[in-house]
């Protein structure tokens, strides 16, 4: 017959593997020194920044980097030059654009506003996207090959697999909008 | 249960938006260049980099040389010395393991279609 083990050992182990998930979940991101990319050997590893130190600083968001980059800088917790010397004017446009009208997906609203607070008008325009609205022939299979939005958002900005980030407007709404109907 | 949660510990893998450039660094016998974007957001605007310094917006696109950079080009914008530390760093970039190809990794939720 099996011996059975004491409550007091099932209870510690217990209790480790729960601290362990505690600490696996409190660990978003990678040491510089295990991330597959960086050589150990390297002096970088032991000089430069690690993402944790820099990112668990910022407001939290559930993937990419796992930072809401735009109220971090919109909440000023990060205040990232605007010129490599001083500040430069730039221009901050406010306007949404609705796209994907009449889609089989929600329609998408690109908000202006948080792009223009990082980007040039002329990093995307005319090069990217033509400024005139439904001119620039966007499809889903070329945002996945890292075209369009895709050269930003699945590289740098947000990932492809947050749809409803862009696909955010119920169609029914959006047509509304269009037409300027209530 | 152990076992299990060891499993989910965090493997390795890079930080999502971190950049690898490899065209000339293995072939001239040093470590490819690491290029950490999120660090540099954190302390630039996009329009910086990707206007003022010329950089494309597509990993490889921009022929960069040491030379340039040591010219005051590029990367060299900044690592200078006065803005952030210079180019006698080496091992600072060129901190990838050898024979990483050039792209962007990402990490968290996506492993991103491989165009980048």
């Amino acid at each position: 017959m099996r011996k059975r083990t004491t409550p007091y050992f099932e209870c510690a182990l217990l209790t480790l593997a729960l601290g362990w998930s505690a600490v696996v979940m409190a660990q978003n991101w990678r040491k510089l020194e295990s991330d597959g990319l960086h050589d150990p050997g390297s002096e970088a590893v032991k000089v430069l920044q690690d993402p944790a130190e820099a990112m668990s600083q910022l407001p939290p968001d559930t993937a990419g980097n796992k930072v809401d980059w735009i109220r971090a800088l919109q909440g000023g917790y990060i205040k990232p030059r605007s010129a490599l010397r001083g500040e430069k004017e730039y221009e901050v446009l406010d306007g949404d654009v609705l796209m994907n009208i009449g889609g089989s997906t929600p329609a998408v609203l690109f908000p202006h506003k948080p792009h223009t607070q990082w980007l040039d008008c002329k990093n995307c325009h005319e090069g990217l996207f033509q400024s005139k609205a439904g001119a620039t022939p966007i499809t889903m299979e070329k945002i996945l090959q890292g075209e369009y939005c895709g050269v930003c958002h699945g590289a740098v900005a947000f990932p492809l697999t947050e749809c409803n980030r862009c696909h955010s407007v119920r169609q029914m709404d959006a047509i509304k909008r269009v037409r300027g109907t209530p | 249960m152990l076992g299990l949660l060891v499993c989910w510990a965090p493997g390795s893998g890079a930080e999502y938006a971190d950049v690898v450039l490899n065209k000339r660094s293995d072939k001239e016998g040093v470590r490819p260049v690491i290029y950490p974007h999120w660090f540099h957001r954190i302390r630039f605007q996009c329009r910086v980099c990707h206007g003022e310094l010329g950089f494309v917006m597509r990993v490889g696109a921009t022929d960069v040389t040491m030379d340039e950079i040591s010219q005051g080009r590029f990367c060299g914008a900044c690592h200078n010395g006065e803005i952030a530390w210079s180019v006698e760093n080496c091992d600072l970039c060129h901190s990838g393991k050898p024979g990483l190809p050039t792209g962007i990794k990402g990490g968290h939720q996506t492993t991103g279609p491989g165009l980048w």
